[in-house]
């Protein structure tokens, strides 16, 4: 075994396993991208939670205010990091696998912030995940992907890493950063740049952590997220919207449609499970949250809706609204489909496949990855898939008869709830003549 | 020789045709139809101008024909206007009163009926109208004239008509095209209403239906104020594109085959008849089936009617209608239109008679005609209670409801 030096400061006096209140809730932040993130939230929003820091850069680490951090080293890197390498990222992780498993005891829940794309967070939040899983919390990821300028490599190692951060966590709301380039100001700077996009991402995880923790009108328990995202290793989009003035409900719901980031309203469509987290001030009526929630649920026609409505007072006049719409990733994923059938020993297809095959030679063999923790999720997962079984049935009509408009054929369609009144009546009721 | 300022125009700009009443108004108030000239229209599709210069020339040739019958000059005309983008809804505005005395003054109702207006319209859109219905002072309900009454809160409903801006100039253009005044513009179903219902029958409640060419517009009065409008751009164009696709005729024959043999009802008397039709030689080139042609017909119409019906039902009005229907448009001459919409509406259908204006009579009592009749009369409304003259920036913005409201 190499050498290593292990600086592990678990100094949370809230830790002790049983001592929290239900969500007992634990921050990871991993890799610079997510250690600098980490400091952007931390603070009296998230109380009740816990910050950990995750890096294998020494100086990033020592720059952040997080309670509790975690410094991969060994002596191979030399104090020089990963070098965007992932596979030395995933080899440190595992190899400190108890120390992290250790970090998420006693945890309910598991935030994982990261930017993917380099060498410790595409390498250590997959290994996280399966850690904090086997620790018996539920694993979400918050995590970016990079620019496309940012090139090949970044990409396609940040692509890998998400694909095993999907298998080994429960939920992972993704933000592609290429597409928060439309929300973003041509006049920006670089650091204003990546400073906005871990903004986002900050922001999905606030209005999370708004529906679990405010005094609602609408309260969503833990529970309800949990049984939600349980097993089901989805993907997420998500958005934040907030608008203010009289109007607000129907501007929110405007602009979370025109949102670049789902897909100007096309991942709602999509999903199949949906968290709708709406706060405003003390002046939130009823009637605007039904307002909202009636628009949003036109547009996810066959999903599950998760909402919740938080009143803050400092929010007034204002109203937020947080969307994440899950979609269940199973598909493309063959190694995880068909083998999940048979309920109690589900390890072998959970396990990220590829990243076996991959593993740098030299450094110690993995541990068997079994653990009887995750027995109970195979259910649900299963549930899950039979959902997406029958959503993959709608097909969509394709317009094959087509009837001309004659005279009214280049003139503006006379559109009536729908229907197209310039083709005749009895052709669209269906009437036969003969 | 008649004196200019009495002398009061309408003109629809239709999609079948263009027509121009002129009207004289006498020394009482009262308005007589002195001539009418018409042309077939060629330049418009559901409504709207398509064809500025086709359209131009039937609204000259229409204009022409008014002049030599009534021997007049025409300067100015009140425009009818109509289409897919007018609508009509209702809005209320409140407006405190602030002076010492509680005072309701003729500026107080002026700034109610500005908020009333004041509506978050598209930017395109402008207001045609803005019909006052009712005032509510201190919440009390159906107060017609609060001038002079006590109140520290005012309230007015409207009913506001408003349409696409550019839409709506294309047809004020072209008729300034031909050195023409605009004196205000006028949506079409409101003007068929001027000129088929009584006071009367205003305050029992109606509903005018005009199915015009391209069209079909409809305006619904219940004690005695208007409470509902609407337009569907589908009308008798509709229906002989409906047979030129299901027949398979060209679309002139199926426009004379409308004519010739159409009715709103599939009766017995039709059943298993056929049609030869001919070419001008006089030799058979198709066999066409009647029943089928009524078919086509029918679901059209009924479908019209249907549409109108749930309309009125969202809006709940149709236990208001006790003077019954109204019908009127070149679809009203259609044989069984009423009987068709006596069963749709379950209510009482009176095809439409210009009751309410003196002058040519039988000339004059033919249903095409009754928005361009309309049209003069609501201009006859309007010179009645001048005010001087407003030009039309004013007059787009509604002028009507605050000269007609007043007793």
């Amino acid at each position: 075994m190499p050498a290593k030096t292990m600086k592990t400061k678990l100094q949370d006096p809230a830790a002790a396993p049983g001592a929290l209140p239900p969500p007992a809730a634990r921050i990871f932040g991993v890799g610079n991208a997510g250690v600098g993130l980490l400091d952007a939230i931390s603070g009296a929003e998230f109380s009740g939670a816990s910050f950990v820091a995750v890096n294998t850069d020494g100086p990033s680490l020592a720059a952040c205010s997080a309670a509790v951090k975690i410094h991969l080293e060994t002596r191979l890197l030399r104090g020089l990091g990963t070098g965007g390498d992932p596979e030395r990222g995933r080899a440190l992780a595992e190899e400190q696998f108890a120390t992290l498993q250790d970090a998420c005891e006693g945890a309910g829940l598991v935030f994982i912030i990261a930017g993917l794309g380099g060498g410790a967070g595409s390498g250590i939040c997959p290994v996280l995940a399966r850690a904090a899983k086997e620790a018996g919390a539920l694993v979400l990821a918050f995590v970016t992907l990079p620019f496309w300028c940012e090139g090949n490599r970044r990409q396609s190692q940040a692509r890998h890493s998400l694909e095993q951060l999907k298998a080994a966590a429960d939920g992972v709301i993704c933000l592609p950063n290429q597409k928060a380039f439309k929300l973003i100001d041509e006049n920006t700077g670089v650091l204003d740049t990546f400073h906005l996009t871990g903004g986002f991402l900050v922001e999905g995880l606030r209005g999370l952590w708004r529906l679990l923790t405010r005094p609602g009108l609408i309260q969503v328990h833990f529970d309800d997220v949990r049984a939600l995202l349980c097993g089901r290793h989805a993907e997420s989009a998500f958005a934040c919207v907030e608008a203010a003035g009289p109007a607000r409900s129907r501007e929110t719901v405007e602009k979370l449609l025109k949102h670049p980031l789902l897909d100007d309203g096309r991942a709602l469509a999509e999903s199949d499970t949906v968290l709708v987290s709406l706060l405003g001030g003390k002046d939130l009526t009823m009637a605007e949250v039904n307002r909202v929630m009636e628009q949003i649920g036109r547009q996810c026609g066959r999903a599950q809706i998760v909402m919740g409505a938080a009143v803050d007072p400092g929010m007034k006049n204002r109203l937020s609204v947080t969307v994440m719409a899950a979609t269940q990733a199973v598909a493309g994923n063959p190694a995880v489909a068909p083998e999940s059938n048979p309920p109690a020993p589900v390890m072998g297809p959970e396990t990220p496949v590829p990243s076996r095959r991959r593993r740098a030679p030299g450094l110690p063999a993995d541990q068997p990855l079994v653990s009887g923790s995750r027995g109970p999720l195979a259910a649900p997962h299963a549930a899950g898939r039979g959902r997406r079984d029958k959503a993959k049935m709608l097909q969509a009509q394709l317009p094959l008869a087509i009837v001309s408009k004659g005279r009214f054929d280049k003139s503006e369609p006379t559109i009536h709830k729908g229907e197209d009144l310039d083709i005749p009546t009895f052709i669209r009721r269906g009437v036969l003549l003969n | 020789m008649f004196d200019d300022s009495n002398l009061i125009v309408g003109l629809e700009i239709g999609t079948s045709k263009v027509c121009a009443a002129v009207g004289e108004q006498g020394a009482d108030g009262a308005l007589n139809i002195i001539g009418l000239g018409q042309s077939r229209s060629r330049g418009v599709r559901k409504g709207e101008v398509v064809d500025p210069a086709q359209a131009e020339e039937d609204v000259r040739n229409a204009i022409v024909e008014a002049e030599q019958m009534a021997d007049v000059e025409i300067r100015s005309v009140y425009l009818g206007v109509t289409g897919g983008h007018v609508r009509g809804f209702n809005n209320r505005g409140v407006h405190p009163v602030v002076s010492a005395d509680r005072e309701i003054s003729e500026d107080d109702v002026q700034d109610v009926v500005k908020n009333a207006k004041a509506i978050n319209l598209p930017t395109e859109n402008n207001v045609v109208h803005a019909i006052r219905q009712h005032f509510f002072v201190d919440g009390q309900d159906g107060v017609t004239n609060p001038v002079g009454m006590l109140g520290s809160r005012l309230e007015v409903d409207v009913h506001v008509v408003h349409g696409n801006t550019n839409r709506l100039q294309n047809a004020i253009r072209l008729v300034k095209g031909l050195q023409l005044e605009v004196d205000d513009i006028v949506f079409n179903g409101l003007a068929s209403s001027l000129a088929l219902l009584t006071a009367e029958q205003k305050e029992l409640g109606a509903l005018v239906i005009d199915i015009g060419g391209g069209t079909t517009d409809y305006v619904v009065y219940a004690d005695g104020v208007i409470k509902h409008t609407g337009v569907l751009a589908v009308g008798g164009d509709h229906v002989s594109n409906d047979l030129a696709y299901g027949l398979k005729v060209p679309l002139s024959r199926a426009e004379k085959l409308k004519l010739e043999h159409g009715a709103a009802l599939v009766d017995d008397a039709v059943k298993d008849q056929t049609l030869t039709l001919t070419n001008e030689l006089g030799l058979p080139i198709k066999t066409i089936n009647l029943e089928h042609l009524r078919q086509i017909m029918s679901l059209r119409f009924e479908e019209i009617f249907q549409l109108i019906a749930q309309d009125l039902e969202q809006a709940g009005l149709f236990d208001y209608l006790r003077a019954g229907v109204f019908l009127c448009g070149g679809g009203a001459r259609v044989p069984q239109m009423a009987s068709l919409a006596e069963r749709m509406f379950q209510m009482p259908v009176i095809l439409g008679r210009t009751n309410s204006i003196s002058g040519l009579k039988s000339a004059l009592d033919q249903p095409e005609f009754i928005t361009a009749i309309g049209l003069a009369k609501f201009g006859s409304f309007k010179t009645r209670r001048r005010e001087g003259k407003s030009p039309l920036t004013r007059g787009l913005k509604g002028v009507f409801g605050k000269l007609l409201q007043r007793p």
